[in-house]
């Protein structure tokens, strides 16, 4: 370990230019691009020419009557999904982790879906839930139960793509609580083993002693949920009207639509949002971390 | 310091390097002395089989030149590599884009040639004309024929039932009280492909413009609005009856452009709100059924004011950025599609599905029977363009509203309503005054 303050030889026969290209490829592509994003926020912007116009942008932004459905839609995506992924991962995880026969083959099963693109899945599974020949209600239907209209129905539409959503994520929650559970030493097994039962070793072994791991997939699936747009894109486009907008659909179509300085605003919204709802979280699950 | 210069010097030259290269690109090409050889933006789908035709034709006349063309998604996607390019003037060397309110995004005077003087314009009808000018600058050429805005109905349906067209709303609901009984689907919507929702609203200027002459004008000036003129928000308060009284197909809230079309053109639905441009995908794909098609007007609440709203063809354009023989060539080009033998290679080539905006133009012979139902709209003084057409102001949302209606969300009023505020985004991103 070299002390604080004096440099090694090491790091002193190495020339600052070294930092150079990380430098340059960081400036061109990372800082450049969000510092414009915040200046042209504050402008009305047609590609052609943009206009100063200071916040007015935001103003129009939150202003909009249509906002309130997709922040609320974002909100309930954002914890609904990682609510799921959470509380179905962890016993799956459990499974998975076990003596079970065909452990490799299941693993893979839960799994799978993670690596095949989001729009391959919504697209896919909008036809599986098409209303009158899609398998979902074709197999309703062969047991008399009633159809269902999955993604036309204004009031089941956000929920369809939420069990969408869930189903493709939850393959990486399930690798990181078992890696979670992996982590923790064989004694406390060996312990509980005395206890007896299954449920005292989940209850009081499993479940305090992956706490990490719960918090890292909380966390991820919730900003992944806040910033979800490709299922919901591919899936519903939004719809049925505004029935499963959220935030990030919102913004798009502002987009296309050509308001590119308003949705800019909204993207730089977005970006504060998700800044102001997660790192209080994240500095809470940082000062509860347990060291196994 | 020195770090620092040095470091600016290294950015700059990183930034430097894409322009020098395409910058190189560019003198290549306008190099070239004999043999032209135009690029053309169009959408993909049926564009691309009509400016294909055409340029095919020209080649053939004039071998020297010849053509490539490039091809963009249509819809939003499509509006925003057309602005993308223009603005970075890497556009092509002629391209085909809508007219009307989409042109006028385009900033066309910054960025287009202006064509008023030519003289092949003399042929191109006036009402077109309006449609792709800005200021004293007119920039588009016709290479399509209009469009009807209404409903396509089919006519077997209404020979089984005895039905007659109807030239009033009530009428309209009267009939599809007789074909929900008949056990078939009244009017399909598919609201899967959002912007098919839009036709109740939009075709229904007609009527709007016959009970408020001066909508379009006082729309622009942010006088008129959707929630306080009755007549415009006829349209939204249509899209809620179709719920409520079950005129839409099982379905409708997901279903696509192309299953409307097979159930209008099989008989299982009666009427689609649709434009007419719909006619050469059903030619296509149902050959047997397309004599079956019909168009009627929008109906609206008076039998005496009974019109059709007619959609202004699409137009080509030629950049700012296209010079010399290549901006020779193109002129030449479009004074061919305006020519008596540009009409007769559109005839040719692909189905017209409404009338042509140039003078002396014919239709051939065996046009379909829904274009000559247009047509006849038309030839009786009973017809008026889309508002789009006469107003910029378009709010890009309104297909989310009129879905929200049709699935029963949202009250007609509260869409009207908030339709209107839609719309002063739109104004106030042109710079309208007023807004």
């Amino acid at each position: 370990m070299r002390k604080r303050g004096s440099k090694t030889a090491l790091t002193m026969s190495y020339p600052n230019w070294f930092y150079l290209p990380a430098v340059i490829t960081f400036a061109i592509f990372f800082i450049w691009p969000t510092l414009s994003a915040f200046y042209y926020s504050l402008t009305r912007w047609t590609i052609f020419d943009a206009t100063f116009i200071g916040l007015e942008n935001y103003a129009q932004f939150l202003s909009d009557p249509m906002l309130s459905i997709g922040l609320k839609n974002t909100f309930i995506y954002g914890i609904l999904t990682s609510g799921l992924k959470t509380v179905l991962a962890l016993p799956l995880a459990v499974l998975l982790t076990s003596g079970i026969r065909f452990k490799g083959f299941y693993r893979s099963l839960v799994f799978f879906p993670v690596l095949v693109s989001t729009i391959a899945v919504g697209i896919t599974f909008s036809i599986l839930m098409q209303p009158n020949e899609g398998l979902f209600n074709v197999l309703l239907a062969s047991v008399g139960a009633p159809r269902v209209d999955w993604l036309g129905n204004p009031r089941l539409a956000l929920f369809s793509v939420i069990f969408v959503d869930v189903w493709k994520g939850i393959g990486i929650a399930t690798v990181i609580f078992m890696a979670g559970i992996l982590a923790i030493p064989q004694d406390y097994f060996d312990a509980v083993r005395l206890e007896g039962g299954f449920w005292i070793k989940f209850r009081h072994v499993i479940i305090p002693l992956v706490r990490n791991s719960t918090f890292t997939v909380i966390l991820l699936s919730f900003i992944g949920g806040l910033r979800t747009f490709d299922l919901i894109w591919a899936m519903t486009g939004g719809g049925p009207g505004f029935a499963s907008d959220v935030l990030t659909s919102i913004i798009y179509k502002q987009y296309q639509a050509g308001f590119y300085g308003l949705s800019t605003a909204g993207n730089v919204i977005l970006f504060l949002m998700v800044t102001i709802l997660v790192f209080p979280l994240r500095s809470f699950f940082n000062s509860r971390e347990i060291e196994v | 310091m020195k770090k620092t210069g040095l470091f600016i010097l290294m950015l700059l030259m990183l930034m430097a390097l894409p322009s020098l290269l395409f910058a190189a690109g560019k003198e290549d090409a306008a190099k070239a002395g004999g043999p032209v050889k135009l690029t053309y933006l169009v959408a993909s789908g049926t564009d691309q089989t009509q400016a294909q035709v055409m340029a095919d034709a020209y080649t053939a006349l004039h071998p020297e030149v010849t053509f490539e063309l490039e091809l963009r998604p249509g819809g939003a996607d499509g509006d925003n590599i057309v602005k993308t390019r223009l603005a970075t003037e890497e556009m092509t060397d002629l391209f085909y884009y809508n007219a009307g309110s989409l042109l006028v995004a385009l900033n066309p005077t910054e960025t287009l040639v202006d064509l008023a003087d030519e003289p092949f314009m003399d042929v191109v009808d006036d009402a077109f004309k309006m449609t792709v000018a800005k200021g004293e600058g007119v920039f588009g050429v016709p290479n399509q024929t209009a469009m009807g805005g209404g409903i396509l109905y089919n006519k077997k349906i209404y020979a089984d039932l005895g039905l007659r067209v109807p030239k009033t709303w009530a009428e309209f609901a009267a009939n599809n009280e007789k074909i929900k009984a008949a056990g078939l689907t009244p009017v399909i919507a598919t609201y899967g492909d959002s912007w098919t929702s839009q036709l109740f609203v939009l075709a229904d200027y007609y009527n709007v413009q016959a009970a408020v002459p001066d909508f379009a004008e006082s729309y622009t000036a942010n006088r008129a609005k959707y929630a306080n003129t009755p007549a415009a928000r006829a349209g939204f308060d249509h899209l809620k009856e179709g719920f409520d009284k079950g005129w839409y197909q099982s379905g409708f809230a997901t279903a696509k452009y192309n299953q409307g079309l097979e159930m209008l053109a099989t008989g299982q639905g009666a009427h689609y709100p649709m434009l007419s441009f719909a006619l050469t995908a059903i030619k296509e794909n149902w050959p047997g059924e397309v004599e079956n098609i019909g168009f009627f007007a929008q109906p609206g609440a008076s039998a005496d004011k009974n019109g059709a709203t007619i959609w202004m063809l699409s137009a080509n354009y030629i950049p700012k950025t296209t010079t010399g023989a290549r901006l020779a060539a193109a002129k030449d080009f479009f004074a061919f599609i305006v020519s008596p033998e540009g009409i007769a290679t559109m005839n040719a080539g692909f189905p017209p599905s409404g009338p042509y905006l140039v003078k002396g133009a014919k239709l051939p012979a065996d046009v379909l029977p829904a274009v000559n139902d247009i047509s006849s709209y038309i030839d009786g003084g009973h017809s008026a363009p889309a508002l789009e057409f006469l107003s910029p102001v378009k709010g890009p949302r309104l297909e989310q509203f009129c879905v929200a209606v049709g699935t029963g969300q949202m009250s007609p009023e509260e869409a009207a309503a908030n339709y209107d505020k839609d719309v002063a985004n739109q104004a106030k991103q042109l710079g309208l005054a007023g807004w």
